[in-house]
């Protein structure tokens, strides 16, 4: 079954398959650690293909095509911290509504945008090191972005263990009353929280139409957004376990993009189903009783804040 | 400084006058984002709000009103239930899609027997499509604390590659010529659901969704299910001591939605789309969800919602073939609405206050 298909050239590519999904998943992460449930990553992560997309092609440059992926990203969930933090709108509400937002502007800003190509990114020089048998290909033929995202993870595992900062910001997400009364500014440090999560959703959906795929196509996320959504679950809120989480479903995009390629004899419609209907297993096994994953989340997630006192 | 003090209760006057202010607040953003387009804002709000019931082809647009709104109407009751007991089911795309795969499947097999009967069955397979959809997230809910969320999106991803698969494969119409898609139902009369009233738009449908609406209405007013439903989305530890199941409500607001969702389907497919083809499914569970926000989880109020969000689907496309509007951008503008309907719905929980400044 898997012998057309070169197991280095497999890893490698599944590194670069999981960057946007574990750029947004760990953007996620630190806005629910804030308690906040930001439904909207689909919405961000296409706002900021859509955006870094047009900004790479008019500077001709990549990384600021990141950056204003970035910026998309973060400016559409400004709407959402707006909505749930000032008018303590309802947030499983706002985030669907930014979904269904991004998905209708995403398009309105690509049409003109459809089938013309993106500045590529280079490798990053690793020089000699990328000569390396197995594991120069693996590790060491990537485009900047697969660094930056497991830099990224590491930040976010360090600051939330190790800084007061990151205590402060899983203090709020615990329970937002006592951190009220301990002074902390609930309401800023989730809107904090909810921009760096937008900031990094957009950079992975433009990692989608720079790098992955690379050119605008209406709906390019396909579901990648909430596939985030669901790692952040599986990874009981702990960052480590998304990057695991993230390269488990970039290993599976890739083998079954693989297959269908080498023509294997399961139909295409099931193995591009595989990717949802795996995810749904995995939901199921974190949240069932043995399962942890229910029990780690944090306490107010989800709940508005209203400072009565 | 302006604060929010919290309303002892919800305030009725802002509960039915804040749709009325998303609306016109929509019409000045949406507005603004065609003048950024380079279209006059004026002329687009007109041929998308005005000229489908005013203008020169009123008489054919509406019509199309109930086509769209029929199934918008009949997805958002079902979903209005859920979204009242707090159970998010955001996968009716897929429910919808499902239903209409089901019920076609059972008037396709017959083809071309005739008897009166094989529509109303088809009807049924369509809601037990729809149901069996959404059981799924529902049990793994109930029974492994499952997101149901999440998992109801991703079976849209899913209903949607199944669509593909019939389609191309086992609903293909054998006489095509190898076209993907199915038998066309006008050809097929005993399995069609034609307009009743010529020139009114409204098909089975339509009926079935006004229909929805009474029963619904009945139910949250005067049905103990509908008290059950209102009394644990406002509060669920209250709702467990009047011996509500939560597990049992999943399962019933589950099922209600995934059935509508799935006839919906089914009366899209034999009607205005005709046939199963891989893209016949044009959002309209995604916008189901705009619609039972917008009428206030309220069927009577989902009535009128439908009915807007009807008129700018058709207005949408009258003002892309007139005004090169991108179609696209009426999928903002519902967006958009959804916003500010959040957005306007602190007046209805909350009063602003001036405050002292604070320290800070």
């Amino acid at each position: 079954m898997f012998g057309s298909i070169d197991p280095t050239f497999l890893i490698a590519s599944l590194m670069v398959a999981a960057v946007p999904i574990m750029l947004a998943a760990i953007g996620e992460l630190v806005v629910e650690k804030a308690g906040v449930l930001n439904l909207g990553v689909e919405g961000m992560m296409i706002i900021g293909a859509v955006v870094g997309f047009v900004t790479a092609v008019q500077t001709g440059s990549p990384t600021l095509g990141f950056l204003g992926g970035a910026l998309g990203g973060a400016c559409l969930s400004l709407m959402f911290a707006a909505l749930t933090q000032v008018l303590l709108a309802n947030q499983v509400a706002t985030g669907l509504a930014l979904t269904l937002f991004g998905l209708g502007l995403s398009s309105l800003i690509g049409q003109s945008y459809v089938g013309v190509r993106p500045p590529l990114m280079g490798d990053v020089p690793f020089g000699p090191l990328a000569d390396l048998p197995w594991v120069g290909r693996i590790l060491f033929q990537h485009d900047p972005l697969v660094y930056v995202s497991i830099g990224v993870v590491a930040l976010v595992w360090a600051v939330l263990k190790y800084s007061r900062a990151g205590l402060i910001l899983r203090a709020v997400g615990e329970s937002h009353d006592a951190a009220h009364a301990l002074g902390y500014k609930v309401r800023r440090i989730r809107v904090l929280a909810i921009l760096f999560g937008g900031a990094m959703a957009g950079m992975g959906g433009a990692y989608l139409s720079l790098v992955r795929v690379p050119q605008w196509v209406d709906g390019i996320t396909a579901g990648a957004g909430w596939i985030a959504l669901a790692i952040v679950v599986f990874a009981s809120w702990k960052p480590w376990r998304v990057l695991m989480g993230a390269y488990l479903f970039g290993g599976i995009t890739v083998l079954q993009l693989n297959l269908q390629a080498a023509g294997s004899r399961i139909p295409v419609e099931y193995l591009s189903m595989s990717p949802y209907v795996i995810t749904i297993l995995v939901l199921v096994i974190m949240s069932s009783g043995r399962g942890r994953a229910a029990l780690n989340a944090p306490a107010a997630l989800g709940q508005n804040f209203h400072a009565s006192r | 400084m302006l604060k929010l003090e919290k309303r002892p209760s919800p305030s009725q006057f802002w509960s039915r006058a804040t749709p009325v202010l998303a609306v016109v607040l929509t019409m000045i953003a949406g507005g603004v984002m065609f003048a950024v387009l380079g279209k006059d804002p004026l002329v687009a709000i007109r041929t998308i709000f005005w000229d489908p019931l005013f203008g020169e082809f009123a008489w054919y647009l509406r019509g199309q009103l109930l086509v769209k709104a029929g199934p918008l109407i009949l997805i958002a009751v079902g979903l209005s239930l859920g979204f009242r007991a707090g159970i998010w089911n955001i996968g009716a795309e897929g429910q919808y899609i499902m239903g209409a795969i089901c019920g076609a499947a059972v008037g396709l097999a017959v083809y071309p027997t005739d008897n009166r009967l094989i529509f109303p069955l088809m009807v049924v397979a369509g809601a037990f499509g729809g149901w069996a959809w959404a059981m799924i997230p529902a049990i793994l809910k109930t029974k492994f604390n499952t997101n149901e969320i999440l998992v109801s999106l991703m079976l849209v991803y899913v209903a949607q590659t199944v669509l593909a698969m019939a389609s191309t494969g086992f609903l293909r119409n054998p006489e095509g010529a190898g076209f993907p898609g199915s038998r066309n139902f006008s050809s097929y009369p005993a399995a069609a659901n034609p307009e009743l009233i010529a020139g009114s738009g409204l098909h089975w449908g339509g009926v079935a969704a006004l229909g929805v609406v009474v029963a619904g209405y009945v139910l949250l007013q005067r049905h103990i299910l509908g008290f059950h439903i209102k009394l644990s989305g406002q509060a669920p530890r209250a709702a467990r001591f009047a011996g509500v199941s939560p597990p049992k409500l999943t399962v019933l607001c589950m099922g209600i939605a995934g059935a509508l969702a799935g006839m919906a389907g089914l009366f899209e497919v034999t009607g205005p789309a005709g046939q199963i083809s891989i893209d016949f499914n044009v959002g309209y569970g995604f916008t189901a969800i705009i619609v039972a926000f917008l009428g206030r989880l309220n069927p009577v109020g989902i009535l009128l919602a439908g009915l807007l969000m009807a008129l700018t689907y058709i207005g949408g496309e009258m003002a892309s073939t007139n005004l090169g509007l991108p179609s696209a951008a009426i999928q903002a503008f519902q967006g958009m609405l959804l916003f500010f309907l959040l957005a306007c719905d602190v007046l209805t929980n909350f009063r602003i206050r001036l405050a002292k400044r604070e320290a800070v």
